[in-house]
């Protein structure tokens, strides 16, 4: 996997000699291999250097990162600015976590003895909102397979076919923004507000096993770790081999010149409905990832303010560089640890203060910083 | 190629940046003579009103306890989180302190929401959590001690009380959770059992501040009784139409259930003069250990704070956790929750017990006036209730 990232520079000659003479050595084994670098981090550095405890925060703060990914690929590279991310990361949460709840309720013991106080084997949070029988679409879901299925299928499709009708209307910047954006609190206030089927602002919680397997095992968060990692690295491959594809070629040249394409006999809506449709399904793989380490969904990771976050987190790493939103991710993750750790009465301002100086002052991002500083001068295109 | 080096100094870079991780992250050796206890609330954030204050209570009782030894000789230091009236961040501010700070007991969580996020991870850990907020019951975990009421403790005392004294048709009128659907779900089996009925039951969505239509349908129905389950921020223009709209104590008498000295405080003690509340403790109870209570928390945050029933029951908390670490002798979780079993305390709002294997409280009910001062005058108080978390409908 070698040129994860679009290099939007002119290249100067002046300095060609010296890389030139590196270029024989160590470096371009180095340089050229993004993926490996971040694998290196993920799969051996950070497993060895964390606790059980922070292992556990950097794999939620990974599962945040395939929507980071996927804001790389639909706004970095096809110039859709998508504010409702959250929504299929959502999506895919909750699935998985139906299935849970569903599993939980028929397999645990105090579930099991809550039905039998209630008289029907229904979620425990149904009982209390008087709902009687299970709903007809949650049914589906006490099968891992359709489970699956409908996590790899349905998000990615409801991205494809609400996108694309916009893309032909040629619906796009600002305003495609506001729509997902409004998508985006639709689909919160519907959560919380149908309670008796979704569990309400309490989210849906309380699993104790998955897929069998239980989640109380000290063994459990490496293996969720190691499985969110490796399917993230997985998504990084992925979106670099679209990119470097000729479809990734034709996605860029939309973003920098839509009506060109279009005159070039290209249905310019479908390769945007595409892109968006494979970050759909990526930020759903994160929702699920998401929800069998921390425990459960919730409708404040569907709202306004987390599919926004997910714009920061690719900002900071460079919108142009899928290894640099992972980096942007993890970096935000450490800095939300460490400053509501040691100033509990008043760290979101200083994420607020991070947000803003991030868009003032990198407005390229950390991805842009560095090859900035490496190059001596800015000539970094916005 | 330059691209190819900036490209290999951006990845040092990051690499290094990452490497410094875990070093920025090494969490405080303990001290030998000291003890850790978490405190896990919102402090920013739509709930920040209601828990910084029960932060406080809990702060107080941790210093009482220090400025008097300590548990066990060990100065009780406590570790306060943020949970940002987010529920996952509570799971994971929870996680924080118990697999990385190892705090023996932990006191926090407010909303039921927030409680359903971390009992995961309490019960993982075989760790221990103080809840002190009166709630909708429904739950027995082996992980947490719930101080507060449930909902039996609280609803069936004042039904009860108002089918003795004020009448027999009731109106029921709550915000849209669980909390209000659970308490009105037990009232109004108790009202039909002792020979009244309920002649409206309405939910508004949190936050909602429209009650026009509420209002015109309680008029219409002319109820002997208004059972209130509103919360929050609701309740200021609840109030305040209701006024508009002519009714007040002397022509309607309304029951909240969810308001105490400090949303009257929020809301204007003179929208609601005359009306009614229950709760388990009042800020003017009279007893020794109430007057101490009281007295040293406005001594240490200022004399126009007030103290309601979420306060007291988590200062309660911090005082059942010393006892039963003493009985116990021993900080060990399994043996502190042994030792919990039917221990008693002389709390602010009087004598409690924990509950021989339900981890709740046994509690009595009170019922009082709310006054033009913002403060309750007790007119009537049940005998210690036992709590059943899952009560016969």
């Amino acid at each position: 996997m070698n040129d994860m990232t679009e290099t939007p520079l002119t290249r100067s000659s002046t300095q060609a000699s010296t890389t030139r003479r590196l270029r024989d050595g160590l470096l371009p084994l180095l340089e050229r291999h993004s993926l490996i670098w971040l694998s290196l981090l993920l799969l051996v550095i950070l497993p060895l250097s964390l606790g059980d405890f922070r292992l556990g925060l950097a794999g939620k703060y990974l599962s945040l990162a395939f929507c980071a990914v996927g804001m790389v690929m639909i706004w970095g590279y096809g110039g859709i600015l998508s504010l409702g991310q959250g929504i299929f990361f959502g999506l895919g949460s909750y699935m998985m976590a139906m299935y849970l709840k569903l599993e939980a309720t028929a397999t645990d013991e105090a579930a099991s003895a809550l039905a039998a106080f209630y008289g029907s084997a229904l979620p425990d949070f149904m009982i209390w909102n008087s709902v009687d029988a299970l709903p007809w679409w949650w049914k589906p879901f006490e099968s891992a397979t359709f489970t699956f299925a409908a996590i790899l299928i349905l998000p990615a499709l409801l991205a494809f076919v609400f996108s694309y009708a916009y893309f032909k209307k040629r619906v796009g910047g600002v305003y495609f923004s506001i729509i997902t954006l409004s998508l985006a609190a639709i689909m919160s206030i519907m959560i919380i507000g149908q309670q008796g089927y979704t569990g309400g602002v309490n989210g849906l919680t309380d699993f104790k096993t998955a897929f069998g397997l239980s989640l109380q095992t000290p063994q459990t968060p490496w293996i969720l770790y190691l499985i969110t990692s490796l399917l993230l690295l997985g998504c990084v491959a992925l979106c670099g081999f679209i990119l470097r594809s000729r479809l990734g070629k034709v996605v860029v040249a939309i973003r920098d010149r839509e009506d060109r394409v279009r005159f070039s006999g290209y249905n310019t809506a479908l390769f945007k409905a595409f892109i968006f449709a494979v970050a759909a399904l990526i930020s759903a793989l994160g929702g699920v990832m998401f929800t069998l380490q921390v425990g459960l969904a919730s409708p404040s990771l569907v709202g306004i303010i987390p599919s926004t976050e997910i714009v920061i987190y690719a900002a900071l790493g460079g919108r142009l560089s899928l290894v640099g939103a992972v980096y942007g991710t993890l970096l935000i993750g450490v800095a939300k640890t460490y400053l509501s750790e040691n100033f509990v009465n008043f760290w979101q301002y200083f994420i607020g203060f991070l947000f803003m100086g991030v868009v003032l002052f990198l407005p390229t991002g950390l991805a842009g910083l560095l090859q900035r500083l490496g190059h001596g001068k800015q000539e970094v295109q916005s | 190629m330059h691209n190819d080096k900036r490209r290999l100094i951006k990845h040092a870079l990051l690499l290094g940046a990452f490497s410094l991780l875990p070093f920025s992250l090494v969490s405080q050796v303990q001290a030998a003579d000291t003890v850790k206890v978490g405190i896990i609330h919102s402090l920013t954030g739509t709930m920040a009103m209601s828990e910084a204050s029960v932060v406080d209570a809990e702060k107080l009782a941790i210093d009482e306890i220090n400025a008097s030894g300590g548990v066990l000789g060990k100065t009780v230091e406590p570790i306060v989180e943020d949970g940002a009236s987010d529920w996952p961040t509570f799971a994971e501010k929870a996680r924080k302190l118990l697999e990385n700070d190892h705090v023996v007991a932990t006191f926090g969580a407010y909303t039921s929401a927030s409680r359903k996020a971390v009992l995961p991870v309490f019960e993982r850990n075989k760790a221990l959590l103080y809840y002190p907020t009166f709630y909708e019951g429904l739950e027995k975990s082996p992980a947490i001690i719930y101080t507060g009421a449930e909902a039996s403790q609280q609803t069936l005392a004042a039904v009860s009380w108002l089918m003795a004294n004020k009448g027999k048709s009731v109106y029921l009128v709550g915000s849209d959770y669980i909390w209000p659907r659970t308490t009105n779900k037990l009232a109004r089996a108790s009202v039909t059992k002792q020979g009244g009925s309920i002649v409206g039951e309405d939910y508004l969505p949190l936050g909602n501040i429209e009650f026009s239509s509420v209002i015109n349908k309680i008029k219409a129905a002319k109820p002997d009784i208004v059972l209130s389950t509103i919360v929050g921020g609701s309740n200021v223009a609840f109030y305040k139409q209701l006024k508009a709209a002519g009714i007040d104590s002397s022509n309607q008498t309304l029951m909240a259930l969810a308001v105490t000295e400090e949303e009257v405080t929020g809301i204007g003690a003179e929208n609601l003069t005359g009306f009614l509340t229950c709760m388990s403790y009042f800020q003017s109870l009279k007893n020794p250990v109430n007057e101490k209570f009281v007295a040293a928390f406005k001594a240490r945050y200022g004399e126009k704070r007030v103290v309601g029933d979420p306060m007291a029951a988590a200062y309660t908390a911090v005082y059942l956790w010393k006892k039963a670490v003493e009985k116990a002798g021993s900080f060990d979780v399994p043996a502190v929750i042994a030792a919990s079993s039917e221990l008693t305390l002389d709390a602010p709002e009087g004598e409690v017990k924990v509950h021989k294997d339900n981890h709740h409280l046994w509690k009595r009910a009170r019922i009082g006036t709310i006054n033009a001062q913002g403060q309750v005058d007790v007119i009537y108080e049940s005998a210690p209730i036992e709590p059943n978390p899952f009560p016969k409908l």
